[in-house]
């Protein structure tokens, strides 16, 4: 019977562990691409062709450029795929003028903005938190001569330039970025957005679908998912949990074997036990009875032990397996999922020992006495 | 003090039982015809191999005889289903097996107790009936002791104890004092004696011509064929 448990123990720990170590890689790798930042972008409809390709811009005629209003943004949040929603946030994007020259001033709600971009990186001062202070691009600050501290006057108005970002390959390089309501004033576009980046953090959401359901709030909107992500993500994903499942199949029909051979052995052994019980009166279906039970209760205690010993070891490797990787914590429904199919192993493997034994004949079993 | 209304309690009838090893027939019961009465005490007496065993399981609704009737209280036994006869023995009869045979994971109570598990007893009563079994045996202060910590003549009163907790009419008991000293076997058959005296038919198989001596009767068996 210590077997029959310690197999259990191992199919069902085995499982729990790849389980639970594709559950805490998934997660990990669903934090690490969304640090990539936005997988939603949604801007206002045009009636134009892109003709620009990897930021050379050749061109392109807009016949009605419009933008998107920031009153009406409250209303992605109540989209049905909500609660995947991680990060909105919403731009306005013009030109100003700065000693003489135009330049490209990005207005944005600072603390959205640097949720969702965690790879920008000031070379000096603190990230701007008030409305009377801006940031400027690397390549801005080069070209305009600013560097942190200095004041920077925009339409009249003077902003403190609080920190110098550093190259990260991009538009923003060459950008003002200031505050979204203080660009609305300086632009003269009070409540208006151009575009807004949407993070969705979750494990294998649905990206399309919450594309579709954003769309369908902001029907003068174009909402575009970044397929490139997604597909990476969902394909991460979609790996690990084939590679899980298909071990799990593999170590679930070998722990099955192993209990139909432990209960088989088992019956074989307690052949003068079950000749006592037919015997004193016990009918098949009660033999049968004591070995199902029997087995009920051990796959019970396989279940709870696989369980346990199954989370201990994914604890245990998860560090090894993803360098600073996180265990995802105890999933109590994967719990309930390993004992009862503990439970179902043990008796399915234990139908025809039990079978078996039931039809014993008594005086044969009686003549091991 | 007679457990049923008949005389006869088991009428055995033109009984055969062939085992069949390789090519070979081999007769361990041939023509057997007696009657055992009710209350009464029985040795089965033989040389080992003569078939004494083998008619003991069959008057036990264990094993189908080749040929013949054996009639328990009126009832063709093996006319019955075979679920049918599990429930004749858990009703009927109380077995004594050879070494023992205690289930040695279970205290003595709740070996004593395993019989009522499939009678429908209530469990308090099954704790009443057990104890008062136990007490009859002498094991009282030993009824929450395993198997292996009972010497030989306390294990076979356990034995004892388990078969006659369901107050079955007829104990079959095989070879209960084999494996016992002269003096703890005697005791062994007192104890069957005064079962018989409170009115359960007993069967014993021995080989011990001393048994003899606490039986009303005794059936000889040889080359299995019955020797009055």
């Amino acid at each position: 019977m210590l077997f029959l448990v310690l197999g259990l123990v191992i199919g069902v720990s085995t499982v729990v562990t790849l389980l639970s170590i594709t559950d805490s890689m998934t997660r990990d790798i669903e934090q690490r691409l969304n640090r990539f930042g936005a997988n939603i972008v949604m801007v206002p409809k045009t009636e134009s062709l892109s003709l620009s390709y990897g930021g050379i811009d050749v061109g392109g005629v807009n016949y009605s450029v419009r933008e998107l209003d920031q009153a009406k943004l409250a209303d992605i949040r109540t989209i049905k795929d909500s609660k995947n929603l991680s990060v909105v946030a919403p731009k306005l994007l013009g030109p100003v003028t700065v000693n003489g020259r135009t330049v490209l001033l990005m207005g944005v709600l600072f603390e959205e903005e640097l949720a969702l971009k965690t790879w920008w990186h000031k070379s000096d001062g603190i990230f701007p938190e008030k409305e009377d202070e801006v940031m400027l691009g690397s390549q801005a600050a080069e070209l305009l001569g600013f560097k942190a501290g200095d004041t920077l006057v925009l339409s009249g108005i003077p902003f403190k330039i609080t920190a110098i970002l550093n190259s990260t390959g991009s538009s923003e390089d060459d950008a003002v970025i200031a505050d979204l309501g203080a660009s609305q004033k300086i632009l003269g576009k009070a409540g208006k957005i151009s575009m807004v980046e949407i993070s969705a953090f979750c494990q294998g959401c649905p990206i399309s679908e919450m594309t579709l359901q954003i769309a369908e709030k902001f029907p003068d909107a174009k909402v575009t998912a970044m397929k490139q992500a997604v597909m990476s993500k969902m394909q991460s994903i979609d790996m690990f949990k084939s590679f899980s499942l298909g071990v799990s199949v593999i170590v679930v029909l070998i722990g099955s074997l192993l209990v139909f051979v432990t209960m088989m052995g088992s019956v074989n052994e307690r052949t003068r036990e079950i000749g006592i019980f037919r015997a004193i009166g016990f009918r098949r279906g009660h033999v049968m009875q004591i070995i199902l039970l029997e087995a009920m209760l051990l796959g019970v205690i396989g279940g709870i032990l696989g369980f346990v010993t199954g989370n201990g070891i994914a604890y245990g490797l998860m560090p090894i397996v993803i360098k600073d990787g996180a265990f995802a914590g105890i999933d109590s429904y994967l719990g309930i999922v390993s004992i009862l199919m503990a439970v179902a192993l043990s008796l399915l493997a234990s139908l025809y020992p039990a079978f078996k034994a039931s039809n014993m004949d008594p005086s044969e079993a009686l003549r091991s006495l | 003090m007679k457990m049923t209304q008949i005389d006869h309690l088991i009428e055995v009838r033109g009984l055969k039982k062939t085992y069949q090893s390789g090519d070979t027939c081999i007769d361990a019961i041939r023509n057997m015809d007696f009657f055992i009465d009710d209350a009464e005490f029985i040795t089965l007496m033989g040389r080992s191999g003569s078939g004494k065993s083998t008619l003991l399981s069959i008057m036990g609704a264990l094993n189908h005889p080749t040929q013949g009737k054996v009639l328990v209280d009126s009832l063709d036994i093996y006319a019955l289903t075979a679920e049918q006869r599990a429930d004749f023995r858990s009703e009927y009869i109380g077995f004594i097996f050879q070494s023992f045979q205690l289930i040695p994971y279970l205290t003595v109570l709740e070996n004593v107790k395993l019989p009522m598990a499939v009678t429908g007893t209530k469990k308090k009563l099954q704790d009443r009936m057990a104890r008062e079994v136990i007490d009859r045996v002498g094991l009282t202060a030993k009824s929450l002791r395993l198997p292996d910590q009972l010497s030989g003549g306390e294990q076979e009163r356990v034995a004892i104890a388990r078969a006659i907790v369901n107050k079955p009419p007829l104990i079959l008991a095989d070879e209960p004092t084999g494996n016992l000293d002269s003096k703890t076997a005697g005791d062994i058959m007192m104890l069957l004696q005064s079962l018989n005296k409170d009115g359960h038919t007993v069967i014993v198989v021995t080989h011990n011509p001393d048994m003899e001596a606490y039986s009303d009767r005794t059936i000889r068996v040889q080359d299995g064929e019955y020797m009055a």
